[in-house]
């Protein structure tokens, strides 16, 4: 197959040729995979192909090797594994042999293309002598073989993890790089090349950076490439302090000061691109001294992993001057801007995390400049300090705050409405917001709001709806944030008399002409539902009259037609906002019995545009609509019976829907829901239910995080079936058992203990619900054989000593239910258990209540069980 | 390779309001299922089991689970049963609903007079309205009525019944009063006192449940006029001793609410749930509008009905401990209305009346009209058969 022409094709303005090549292509593929691969190799080698075909070859072989999603993914990396040995030699030949391509655009993509290939061989152990010679074309000339080569170097290090490399390998790679990046490489183009493929290499250097003088080196190096003439090697080389400073935090000590005055000169004079990461170098700092700070509450205990050397503390006094004077860059309309990110932004924010950082430190360090700046003519100082004042509510303690913010609030009011520029504006309406969500709510005596002030700040925050667009989502911002700090009920709101005027100002702002492009509308619709939630049984009236109104709102989205695909989405975005804002009132209404009763009424209509809304096609709008119902299914209860011969079809799609998994999920949570309320209405549908869940289960597809709510879903159905559930029994048995086995121990990072224990909740969780739902019927019998395996996992888990309260909670709960329902049947199995005394007496002398809780009812079953 | 992109969020939340959505859905399911395991944990047995043997016997042995120190029984004993009412109020569902109507002393149909009347009881004019049990605690307050339904969940000046910053009640403080609502004033009208502020009154005679209801049901603001944290007004009805004035009193006095009858309570009784004959109820067409069963619409049906329970032994019975016999039902009717033991049925009392012997039920001519509300949750009593029969 003549490949070049095909390739050539493939890139027509023309569609049709463009298709019948792309066809041409796919047929060769799948024909013929290694001819396929070795014929792109081949273009991609070949010096007299054009430049385009060359590419392009190289595009799909990478596509060939990696995919985002996980599956296909491991698809492809087994099909590469398992081709035949001689063409992958050959296809790795011809890939080397470009990296020395004069082309800039063929060794440019061939790198990736080696790296993907060393991302699946390297962990095999194949392909060894890779980097061996990836390492003697380094010392090569011409200078563009040396510099593919580096990039080369850089994606490898992306690619695989440093596990897989050795030592000695790893050595041999960085020296390469700290070589290229030094002063005495004259090509600029080569120097970039290896201060980029450093900042991958990092991650590899765990054993250079614990030696002295192999770090000293690195590190001079690095400071002196951010000192080079070429801005680019600068920025890179700033990057790769940033990264330093997060991976070898603890190493930086002898550093801090250099990299202080570095930075601080880069944030002053050095061009934007530079100045940024000098700034984010702070920034990650901060990032890792609040989690120190978080982790071990300021004290350093001998067994800790990293003890804080509180370098922003000790740099205060410079750092926050610097950034104060960043505050002053602002771009004239960034407000408006969604992409924007320049160095008032990024100085402004690590101002934040200063203040996150060293608490009330900060405060008589900033204090000054807001005074001296707040009433300036220029709106450049305005702006900054407000900005200032702004990013200091997050930190210090409200006792140190509030006395400046009940001076301060005055001002900002009236700013909010007066001051002619719409950016000081903005940020104003922005530090209320930060007002309202740190200072409400805190037990400091002093209150903030009174009832003589609230009046006016409601006024001027819905007057602000009615600004420009960014002003007005900042002042929905602040009222959400308002709302919340009267959450809770039965608590006194003074917001309650405001409730229909600020309502209405919400409706009115998603009406407005000029919502379109911003994220004005979701603003205002977020913060209606805010102050739904937040809303005393005053004003349940106010709350039931929105339904009808925001029914209403979504029924006219239903009945527009014939939109162009922008608009569609536009439509979307809107009944998503919709639904979410309906779901929200009816967990609301639904959760006392008075105003349930009054909603009711509308259950049908609303029932009704939800499935219209099923019919149209959009992830998020299901799964805010298949929120919405759960929350009706549970007001309604039994007689939700009658939605579901339409419902079901949708709730059968949902479940489906392994690529959009968090609708997956959601829908499996609305299944309990479903449950709970409709009890044994619900068999007529278990079949399909069941099949689907336990369909889903298998799947390598499905996103992993659904799994656990599934097992859940499992005890609600049986508790709501009762003994109908022991046509499904043997299934969701031999689920939960090998699900089981594998959850007992657990062998990996954080993030894997939490997805083991919430796996093991679900599966306990299923459980209960099964001994529950057979309890007092004729077929407990079938449960017995079960009890040896459950009972051996209670006490797998408790030996493993790493459950959290809540597995420790269900887990109890669990031997109760097996006691309660299996009786004396199971009374000579549970006395042999670990759990029945060692874990149960653990539990009851829990500290947690509920873990308490379901220990005492474990006790009781377990005395009946054993007495009778 | 392209520079990394480090930009931070700016002027925004956190967290998304989607993301919150989704968070508290999944809340909310959580606690759905925390309470439908929890009503199948406690209700289908440890609850009923334990309340049903609870009443008059020894209490001391209802109780495996809480008694470890003699000297402390009795206490624990009314504390596990205070705590089990503020557990249940939760719930939902038909076993909540068969729970609720046992917690609620209920009065006999008084047929004759008691000894010592004019010493040993109280006698007061009962408010025409829902009965229910109000629970406060937690910062809120919850009344249900004796199917178990809620009637309101509020805010109250009750110890525990709202949330206010100041938190003058203890988090552990509750209080479980005896009700009744009077729909036209909106008032809950306090008819006995079973637990104030954390404090049970379970094992208190009458006399000192009602003077400790006098006092602290005023001292607590529960009788002020409605406001923010005080949805109803509470108020205590008169109490008179049964001597011929109180009587005078009680029949003819002049309330703020409709009457519904008298209330009989005898001074030395304890708080008891279920039938008992030291509570009495009195009605007649000058102190009640509801002498005789009215149907939806307030009108008389052409016959008097009684609500039963079919036994195993096809006995119809009455409520009463031990059960009085009414009557047996015809085989044929079982097996047609899928009857099973435990079902309540609804009869008719038909001309033939009923028949005493010696005050002793001797006939009844009852006529099947099919199953009873699923609402209901338990039998008439005995005597509101015989106070049918004396009208």
């Amino acid at each position: 197959m003549e490949v070049t022409q095909v390739l050539f094709n493939a890139q027509s303005i023309d569609g049709t040729v463009r298709k019948n090549a792309e066809e041409s292509l796919k047929q060769f593929q799948e024909q013929n995979l290694p001819g396929f691969l070795l014929s792109l190799s081949g273009e991609l080698a070949n010096e007299e192909k054009p430049i385009e075909t060359r590419k392009l070859a190289g595009l799909i072989l990478k596509n060939a090797l990696d995919a985002k999603e996980q599956h296909r993914k491991f698809e492809l990396v087994q099909r590469w594994l398992s081709l035949d040995a001689t063409a992958k030699s050959q296809i790795k030949a011809c890939l080397l042999q470009t990296l020395s391509s004069p082309v800039f655009d063929a060794h440019s993509t061939t790198s990736q293309v080696i790296a993907k290939v060393a991302g699946i061989e390297l962990p095999q152990k194949q392909w060894p002598e890779l980097i061996g010679s990836l390492l003697f074309n380094v010392h090569q000339i011409p200078a563009y073989a040396k510099q593919a080569t580096l990039e080369t170097l850089g994606y490898l290090c992306e690619e695989v993890s440093p596990d897989v490399i050795d030592q000695d390998q790893v050595n041999k790679i960085l020296t390469a790089v700290v070589q290229g990046m030094s002063a005495s490489e004259g090509n600029i183009d080569v120097r970039l090349a290896a201060t980029r493929a450093l900042y991958n290499a990092l991650g590899f250097a765990q054993a250079n950076f614990s030696n002295d003088m192999e770090r000293d080196y690195i590190m001079r190096v690095v400071c002196e490439a951010t000192l080079s003439p070429e801005v680019r090697i600068r920025q890179a080389a700033f990057e790769c302090l940033v990264s330093i400073s997060s991976t070898y935090y603890e190493k930086l000590t002898p550093y801090i000061q250099d990299i202080f005055n570095i930075t601080s000169k880069a944030v002053r004079e050095d061009e934007e691109p530079v100045a940024l990461q000098a700034i984010e170098f702070w920034s990650s700092i901060c990032d890792e001294e609040i989690d120190i700070l978080e982790e071990y509450g300021g004290e350093f205990t001998g067994d800790s992993d990293v003890p804080c050397f509180y370098f922003i503390k000790k740099a205060l006094p410079a750092l926050v001057p610097m950034l104060l004077e960043t505050l002053l860059k602002q771009e004239e309309d960034q407000d408006q801007d969604e992409g924007a990110w320049n160095i008032a932004m990024a100085g402004g924010t690590c101002l934040g995390l200063v203040a996150q950082t060293v608490g009330d430190d900060i405060v008589p360090l900033v204090v000054p400049f807001v005074e001296e700046n707040i009433t300036k003519p220029d709106w450049r100082q305005r702006e900054a300090a407000t900005y200032a004042f702004g990013s200091i509510l997050d930190g210090p303690s409200p006792e140190n705050l509030i006395p400046l913010v009940n001076v301060a609030l005055t001002f900002m009011l009236s700013a909010l409405t007066k001051d002619p520029n719409s950016h000081v504006k903005d940020t104003t309406a922005w530090a209320l917001g930060r007002i309202f969500e740190f200072l409400l709510g805190s037990a400091v005596d002093l209150p903030i709001i009174t009832q003589a002030n609230c009046q006016q700040i409601v006024t001027v925050l819905l007057q602000s709806m009615k600004d420009t667009p960014n002003v007005a989502e900042k002042a929905c911002g602040a009222l959400y944030f308002l709302a919340q700090g009267y959450e809770g009920e039965g608590e006194p709101s003074p917001l309650t008399p405001f409730f229909q005027e600020i309502a209405q100002s919400l409706l009115t702002v998603t009406h407005r002409e000029d919502v379109g492009d911003s994220r004005l509308r979701t603003a205002a619709y977020e913060t209606l539902n805010e102050v739904v939630r937040c809303s005393t049984v005053e004003t349940a009236p106010l709350v039931l009259q929105l339904v009808a109104v925001i029914m209403m709102e979504l029924h006219n989205t239903l009945e527009s037609q014939k939109l162009s695909s922008e608009e569609r989405e536009k439509q979307s975005e809107l009944q998503g906002l919709l639904c979410g804002c309906l779901q929200v009132i009816i967990q609301k209404l639904g959760s006392s019995e008075t105003t349930k009763y009054a909603f009711m009424q509308y259950a049908d209509q609303i029932m009704g545009l939800f499935l219209r809304v099923f019919a149209c096609r959009s992830a998020t709008v299901h799964e805010e609509a298949m929120l919405a119902i759960g929350a009706l299914a549970y007001a309604t209860g039994a007689d939700f019976a009658k939605y579901m011969p339409e419902f079901y079809r949708y709730l059968e799609m949902g479940l489906q829907n392994f690529e959009e998994y968090q609708v997956c999920a959601v829908t499996v949570g609305v299944v309990g829901d479903i449950s709970r309320a409709l009890e044994e209405k619900i068999v007529p549908y278990c079949d399909g239910i069941m099949t689907q869940l336990l369909k889903n289960l298998s799947s390598n597809q499905l996103h992993r995080s659904v799994k656990p709510p599934i097992f859940s879903c499992f005890g609600d159905i049986a508790l709501a079936v009762g003994e109908y559930f022991e046509k499904y029994l043997m299934w969701a048995m031999s689920a939960l058992q090998s699900a089981a086995d594998l959850s007992t121990h657990i062998a990996g990072d954080d993030e894997l203990v939490e997805y083991t224990n919430s796996l093991r909740n679900g599966i306990l969780e299923a459980y209960s619900g099964i001994f529950q739902g057979f309890k007092n019927s004729p077929k407990t019998q079938l449960l017995i054989t079960y009890a040896p395996h459950i009972l051996q996992f209670l006490d797998g888990i408790y030996m493993e000593k790493d459950m959290d309260d809540m597995v420790m909670k269900t887990a109890i709960g669990v031997l109760g239910d097996l006691a309660d329902t299996l009786g004396n049947h199971a009374s000579s199995m549970i006395q042999q258990s670990v759990s029945s005394k060692d874990f149960l007496n653990e539990c009851l002398s829990s500290e947690d209540l509920l873990v308490k809780e379901s220990a005492q009812w474990a006790k009781l079953a377990i005395s009946r069980a054993i007495s009778v | 390779m392209a520079p990394h992109d480090i930009r931070r969020p700016f002027k925004r939340a956190a967290i998304s309001d989607q993301q919150k959505r989704r968070e508290l859905s999944l809340l909310r399911q959580a606690q759905n299922r925390r309470d439908a395991q929890q009503q199948a944990r406690c209700l289908a047995s440890s609850i009923l089991s334990l309340q049903s043997a609870a009443p008059e016997s020894q209490p001391e042995q209802s109780d495996i689970e809480l008694e470890t120190v003699p000297e402390a029984e009795q206490e624990s004993e009314a504390f596990s049963k205070d705590l089990d009412v503020r557990q249940a109020s939760k719930l939902r569902g038909p076993e909540v609903r068969k729970w609720f109507a046992r917690q609620l002393m209920l009065p006999e149909w008084m047929i004759d007079v008691p000894d010592r009347l004019a010493q040993d009881w109280y006698v007061f004019a009962r408010p025409a309205g829902k009965r229910c049990f109000v629970v406060s605690s937690n910062g809120t307050t919850v009344s249900r009525q004796r199917n178990g339904s809620i009637l309101h969940h509020f805010p109250s000046a009750l110890p525990a019944g709202a949330k206010i910053r100041d938190g003058s009640g203890s988090a552990q403080s509750y209080c479980i009063l005896d009700c009744i609502f009077h729909e036209l004033d909106q008032t809950y009208y306090v008819i006995d006192m079973v637990c104030w502020n954390g404090y049970s009154l379970y094992d208190c005679t009458a006399e000192f449940r009602f003077y400790w209801l006098n006092s602290k049901l005023e001292e607590s603001g529960a009788c002020n006029a409605p406001s923010h944290y005080h949805k109803f007004r509470f108020s205590a009805v008169p109490v008179y001793n049964c001597d011929q004035s109180g009587l005078h009193a009680a029949y003819t006095g002049v309330v703020p609410y409709a009457k519904d009858g008298l209330l009989f309570y005898n001074k030395h009784a304890l708080y008891q749930t279920g039938n008992t004959p030291l509570a009495l109820v009195w009605k007649d067409e000058n102190c009640s509008q509801f002498v005789i069963d009215t149907d939806g619409k307030g009108e008389i049906p052409s016959q008097q009905q009684v609500v039963l329970e079919l036994q195993d032994d096809r006995k119809l019975v009455t409520s009463d401990d031990p059960p009085v016999l009414f009557g047996c039902l015809d085989g044929d009717i079982i097996e047609k209305s899928g009857l099973h033991t435990g079902n309540l049925l609804r009869f008719a009392i038909g001309d033939g009346g009923l028949s005493f012997v010696d005050g002793k039920l001797e006939k009844a001519d009852l006529i099947y009209l099919g199953k009873s509300n699923r609402a209901r949750a338990f039998a008439d009593s005995y005597s509101k058969g015989f106070q049918l029969k004396s009208l």
